[in-house]
Formats: structure tokens, C-alpha cells, sequence
């Protein structure tokens, strides 16, 4: 079975989700996870769906990207399964004045402490920025990467907090 | 603290409180002045107030004055004083007639607050004048015993309320500890572009 990482990016309209989709199944291409959203005026899909072979698909979604309005990638991937969770889940809530490089430092400082970033968020709402992230973390290293967080935050002039995520099922 | 304001008024009730009295606005006898609420990215917002002196004239005045801006800010149900550029732990609070609030105290300022007990956590989508273009979601408890001194008389009070009341108290009590609902949120998309102004 083919997998294939599929993402479209466009000027906002109503319509693309259903274009897009459509185009997918009448060629047989099952969706599985997928993100589409709105990003300040634009919708952005990212995708992963099995079955046809990749150029049939990119082929299939050109008359879309030749109007100009969207940019289509399709790439085949190897499936690689689920991958296993490198510890307990947290969130990480930053905010303070936008300025360049906020996202790069603080994910790097989860990452040097063997944290995976499993899902993250940022919005620019006048001048305040706000970084989201769900972050998997080794456990027993929460104490001293706050330590880190925060000293870095400090450097950057933004707030941060870590939490544990909400363990709660309903 | 602002909230959405969707349906008619709820059921209201008297909560149990110990000390609150017949405390109103009007016993602080000043004239409260509107002022000036401060959003986000703002230092004063992201430090933790300092205790007061409940009975010093410049408090009461802060009283008075958080009092005169929530009223005049709508769909404010709530006011901190770092809000208004003070780093002090003094609040007012009034979800009267909010549609989600059950217990409701009416009017009330509190000084030095803090929760004493906080059970039967609840999510739900807050708002804030000083994040005017953002709502989240937040987990809070809706079960809360707060404790502080009412400007003025500097009495100690114990609250005992829940539903949205208890929200809008840890709400500002987080505002004086330098907390915001960015803070609290539940995860990476549990923040939301603001939809409806008041």
C-alpha cells in the first residue's frame, strides 16, 4: 500500500477542503490523519492517505494549483507505524512581544532535554505572540528544563510556563 | 476576567460566606476613577503583585477604581490590579446576572487573596481585557474557599462559591500572581482567535 504525505496551501476560499477531498477519492486515496486550517487568511492542508501511487495524485491535483490559487505537494513516505512515546505528556505556553527567533529557541531547549514536540501552535494576535506546544519529555528532567525555559525566556523577554497535560479521559 | 454573555440571566443564589457582610462598593466611600486597562505583552501583567495594606487610603482608592472600570467595560466580570499598570494583589469581581454563574456575591473586592481550597475540576473558554484577541480553555476548579481582606475595614473574609464565580476568582487571583490563561491552557490548540467583542 502506498503511503503519501500530501500538503496544499492556498489563499482562503470556501471550497478547497471539498475540492481537495474529492479529488482524493475519486482516485481511490483514503485519508487518514490530516490537519487543515486557516493561517492568517490562507488554508493549509497536511495530510497523509494510502493507496494510489503519487504522481497519479499530483497529476490529479494540478488542474487545482493551475489556477494559481493553491501550491500541491505529494510525496510517497514508508510507513513507519506509531511511534512510541518518549515519556510523559506536557504543555508549553509562551508569550510576550513578537520578535524573530522565538519558536527555534525555545523548542531547541525541549529538545536538549530529549523532549519530542508532538504537536504546536503559534499566534500573533496585535504585537503579542503565543507559542503552544504539547511536548513528550523523559521522565524526572520537568524541574531542570524549567530551569532552562525560563532562563532562556528571560533572555528572549517572554513568559513560559510547563505543565503536565491533562491527563483526565472522559 | 471577561465572559461571553449568550443567553438570558441563570439562577441565581446566595452562597455561603463568612465575614463578606452587606460589603458593597459604596462602603469604600470614594468615588472611583475609570481607568486605563493595560493588554498583553505588558511586564506588569507577567510579575506577581504585592501584598497590601487593605486599609491604606491608596488601596482603597485601587478599589474603588478597579470597581468604576469593570462596570464600564463590558462583559468584564472581573478586574485585577496589575490590569490597570498596579503590581499589587487586589481584585474586584461581579459575574451578576452572567448566565453561567450559579453562587453569585454581587460586587466585591478582595485584597491578598488565596485559594484555600479548590476542588471539582471543570474546563471552560475564558477571555480577558487585557488579551482582547484571544479566548482559551482552561481547567479550573468549580468547587473554591477563598480567602482576603476587603478594602477598607482590612476584615477577613472567607468565600465559598463555585461554577463562574469560582472562574473569574482564579482567574484575577492568577493575574496577581503574574498569571495569565495563556498560562493554563490545555493544549496546542486550545486557544482561539476572539469571535465576539463586548
Amino acid at each position: 500500500m502506498n503511503e503519501l504525505a500530501i500538503t496544499v496551501i492556498g489563499r482562503d476560499r470556501p471550497g478547497i477542503v471539498a475540492d481537495v477531498a474529492e479529488v482524493l477519492a475519486l482516485l481511490g486515496a483514503n485519508l487518514t490523519d490530516s490537519t487543515m486550517t486557516r493561517l492568517r487568511g490562507h488554508f493549509a492542508m497536511t495530510l497523509i492517505c494510502t493507496g494510489p501511487a503519487a504522481a497519479e495524485v499530483e497529476a490529479a491535483l494540478a488542474p487545482l494549483a493551475a489556477e494559481g490559487q493553491l501550491l500541491a505537494t505529494v510525496r510517497a513516505v514508508t510507513p513507519d507505524g506509531e511511534v512510541a512515546p518518549v515519556g510523559e505528556p506536557y504543555v508549553m505556553a509562551v508569550h510576550g512581544s513578537d520578535r524573530m527567533g522565538i519558536v527555534a529557541a525555545m523548542t531547541r531547549v525541549l529538545v536538549d532535554a530529549g523532549g519530542n514536540v508532538t504537536d504546536l501552535s503559534t499566534r500573533l494576535a496585535g504585537s503579542l505572540y503565543v507559542v503552544l506546544a504539547e511536548v513528550e519529555l523523559p521522565a524526572g528532567v520537568a524541574d531542570t528544563l524549567t530551569d532552562r525555559l525560563h532562563r532562556t525566556a528571560a533572555e528572549l523577554g517572554v513568559e513560559v510556563t510547563l505543565r503536565p497535560a491533562d491527563p483526565d479521559l472522559l | 476576567m471577561t465572559g461571553e454573555r449568550s443567553g438570558p440571566d441563570g439562577g441565581r443564589s446566595v452562597g455561603t460566606y463568612v465575614g463578606l457582610g452587606d460589603w458593597t462598593p459604596e462602603s469604600l466611600a470614594v468615588p472611583g476613577e475609570v481607568r486605563a486597562v493595560v493588554s498583553a505583552p505588558h511586564p506588569v501583567l507577567s510579575r506577581a503583585g504585592g501584598e497590601v495594606d487593605p486599609t491604606a487610603e491608596e488601596t482603597v482608592r485601587l478599589a474603588a477604581d478597579l470597581v468604576a472600570t469593570m462596570r464600564v467595560s463590558p462583559g468584564c466580570v472581573g478586574l485585577a490590579a496589575p490590569q490597570v499598570g498596579v503590581g499589587a494583589r487586589v481584585f474586584a469581581v461581579d459575574v451578576t446576572g452572567h448566565p453561567k454563574a450559579v453562587t453569585v456575591h454581587g460586587t466585591f473586592v478582595l485584597c491578598n487573596a488565596r485559594v484555600v481550597e479548590a476542588t471539582r475540576w471543570r474546563p471552560g473558554r475564558e477571555g480577558c481585557m487585557s488579551v482582547p484577541d484571544l479566548t482559551g480553555d482552561v481547567k479550573r476548579a468549580s468547587r473554591l474557599v477563598v480567602e482576603g481582606e476587603v478594602p477598607g475595614s482590612g476584615d477577613r473574609v472567607r468565600l465559598v462559591t463555585d461554577g463562574f464565580e469560582a472562574r473569574a476568582l482564579q482567574h484575577e487571583i492568577d493575574h496577581c500572581d503574574g498569571l495569565l490563561f495563556l498560562d493554563r491552557v490545555a493544549g496546542a490548540h486550545a486557544v482561539y482567535q476572539r469571535k465576539v467583542y463586548l
